[in-house]
């Protein structure tokens, strides 16, 4: 990847983590961990690998979206701002009474949402869904869904990825957010789903595993991802919950909790400090 | 005696004739051969698609096909698809309002011999508190390919809720006009009301008959729509005969019984008593022996309404 576009991709992720912090920290609620862990995937879906059109978020030819792990809707949401479907300061009325902005992703009401999603295994199935949707109708866009490593402890993943192999769907992409932390404590520890790879494999996945924090290897595993047929592709993304603000770095404890003022102005702090060294 | 015809081989055979002319795709769980979508699936072998014993992500699935705007019928049991599958019809399409038609075959007592675990007596209650949720419980195999038809132009979810046993067919294909949402008067009547839905319509025809022998007139209405209900009509047999006597084939608790004491508590409250299963579960036998256990016969309908005449 050219080094202007990478430096452009990490000034849309660090806002995009701005606004997660701002999201969760008006809202007083909202889970920042998990958000943080797939903000780089969500910068560079939107910014670089999905056909989508922010002036036309319901375009029938779009690519899809389907955050599965719902509850990291906040990276979602400062990802749609950051990308121009709605205006950055919406994100302050996160969670509140009148906001369209619910916890979880709602698709009536909120540009850009695919698919209302929260309640953990639903969205993959959904993704596969539209894939198949798009398959059986001779539509050419692509599916991509983000899956959560505690999420994959819900059985309904697991029947998606035997439906996804068994109907090919080859325009499906599974990203699994491994950031190894759910809210009882580490995957490891709580129900341990490990390992990921060797499952989705058995599976009949096309299986790619990346650092998800870097711009090249996320590159080079969606344009992977593309080119492999007759199979959907899973890609695992080791990733760091919390990512981009220290405190808040491989921390069970950050999975659903606000920052107070003090947090908010460091981790605002960091995320400044971080933009100097791109 | 007029032809019999379980309302699941008329779904069935409405997907298999609508399909014709609409373009939809239908899902099942490995029960074709019984939820009758095998009919579809033998015509239109490319537009059927098997999810396997997996009805969660089958519903969650059907949300998906029709979040990118397309037509999709879901099917399995009642028990699994409302049942298993309750979170998933709620959250994935439900909430979204996403308009996926849901057909659930072998739905009450009538499911016979294989006994509790797969007689769902709780759908309708279940679906009920799904908000923008169409239930239609259609009476025969004419009302059943209508309700088919008419669900393919719901902006919205619809659980259609099908049999397995064969009940007689009453309705003129020819001439019945079928409407979401209102009740059909069969029979008027002036001492009591007997609000069917499903194959107890058929019933409260036969118990009427058994009254009117002891010179007690009946009316009989048929709900195939539980939601949204017919208030008018519920409202109207109240006011003008004064006592309401529900049978279905569910429990009473949260379903047809319920959902008309909610309607005439608020309009118009009269003595009402509920048919159906009482808190219970089913077991295995015959449906006529089923029938017998659970109290819904024409007899049993008939009797209950003489002691609902006495609350008067």
């Amino acid at each position: 990847m050219e080094q202007t576009t990478v430096t452009q991709l990490k000034k849309h992720a660090l806002n995009i983590r701005r606004g997660v912090i701002e999201g969760t920290f008006n809202a007083k609620s909202g889970h920042p961990g998990g958000s943080l862990s797939i903000t780089d995937i969500l910068t560079y879906l939107y910014f670089v690998e999905m056909n989508v059109d922010p002036a036309n978020p319901r375009d029938e030819k779009r690519d899809r979206f389907v955050l599965s792990k719902g509850h990291c809707a906040p990276a979602l949401y400062a990802t749609l701002a950051e990308r121009g479907y709605f205006e950055k300061d919406l994100l302050k009325s996160l969670r509140k009474i009148d906001s369209i902005l619910q916890g979880h992703p709602d698709m009536k009401h909120i540009p850009g949402v695919d698919t209302t999603t929260g309640s953990l295994g639903l969205g993959i199935s959904a993704a596969c869904g539209m894939a198949l949707s798009a398959k059986h109708f001779g539509d050419d866009f692509r599916v991509y869904t983000a899956v959560g490593d505690g999420e994959s402890e819900e059985g309904q993943v697991w029947e998606a990825a035997m439906f996804a192999a068994h109907y090919k769907l080859d325009n499906l992409c599974v990203i699994l957010d491994l950031n190894g932390l759910q809210i009882d404590g580490p995957t490891a520890q709580v129900m341990n789903p490990a390992p990921h790879d060797k499952k989705f494999e058995a599976f009949g996945f096309n299986v790619i595993t990346i650092d998800a924090h870097d711009f090249d290897q996320i590159e080079a595993a969606f344009k992977a991802a593309k080119e492999c047929k007759g199979k959907p592709t899973a890609i695992i993304a080791k990733s760091v919950k919390g990512k981009g603000v220290s405190f808040m770095e491989n921390s069970v404890g950050w999975h659903g909790k606000a920052p107070n003022e003090d947090e908010y102005k460091q981790a605002m702090a960091e995320l400044d400090a971080q933009e100097g060294n791109i | 005696m007029a032809d019999k015809k379980a309302t699941r081989e008329a779904y069935g055979a409405a997907l298999a004739e609508l399909g014709e002319k609409h373009d939809f795709v239908v899902l099942d769980a490995d029960l074709a051969e019984a939820t009758k979508t095998v009919m579809f699936k033998k015509k239109f072998p490319d537009r059927f698609y098997d999810c396997g014993i997996a009805e969660g992500n089958m519903m969650s699935v059907a949300a998906g096909i029709a979040a990118t705007g397309r037509t999709v019928f879901a099917s399995s049991f009642a028990m699994f698809a409302a049942g298993r599958a309750f979170e998933q019809i709620r959250n994935s399409i439900g909430y979204p309002h996403l308009p996926v038609k849901i057909g659930a075959t072998h739905a009450g007592i009538t499911v016979g011999e294989d006994g509790a675990t797969h007689q769902c007596l709780e759908d309708i209650a279940l679906m009920r508190t799904i908000p923008g949720m169409t239930i239609i419980n259609p009476a025969d195999a004419v009302e059943a390919r209508a309700a088919v038809e008419a669900s393919l132009s719901v902006d919205g979810p619809v659980y259609m809720r099908f049999g397995r046993y064969a009940v007689p067919v009453f309705n003129d294909a020819e001439t019945y006009k079928f409407e979401i949402g209102k009740g059909v008067t069969m029979a008027e009547g002036t001492d009591l009301t007997i609000v069917g839905s499903g194959f107890t319509v058929q019933m409260a025809l036969e118990a009427r008959d058994l009254l009117a022998e002891k010179g007690i007139s009946a009316r009989v209405i048929n709900i195939h729509t539980i939601k949204p209900i017919d208030r008018e009509i519920l409202t109207k047999a109240a006011k003008e005969t004064g006592a309401i006597l529900t049978v279905e084939e569910h429990s009473v608790i949260g379903g047809l019984g319920s959902a008309v004491c909610e309607v005439l508590s608020e309009e118009c409250p009269v003595p009402v008593m509920r048919m159906g299963t009482q808190d219970t579960f089913g077991k295995s036998g015959t449906v006529p022996a089923l029938l017998e256990e659970y109290g819904l016969t024409p007899a049993h309908v008939a009797e209950k309404a003489r002691e609902l005449l006495a609350k008067k």
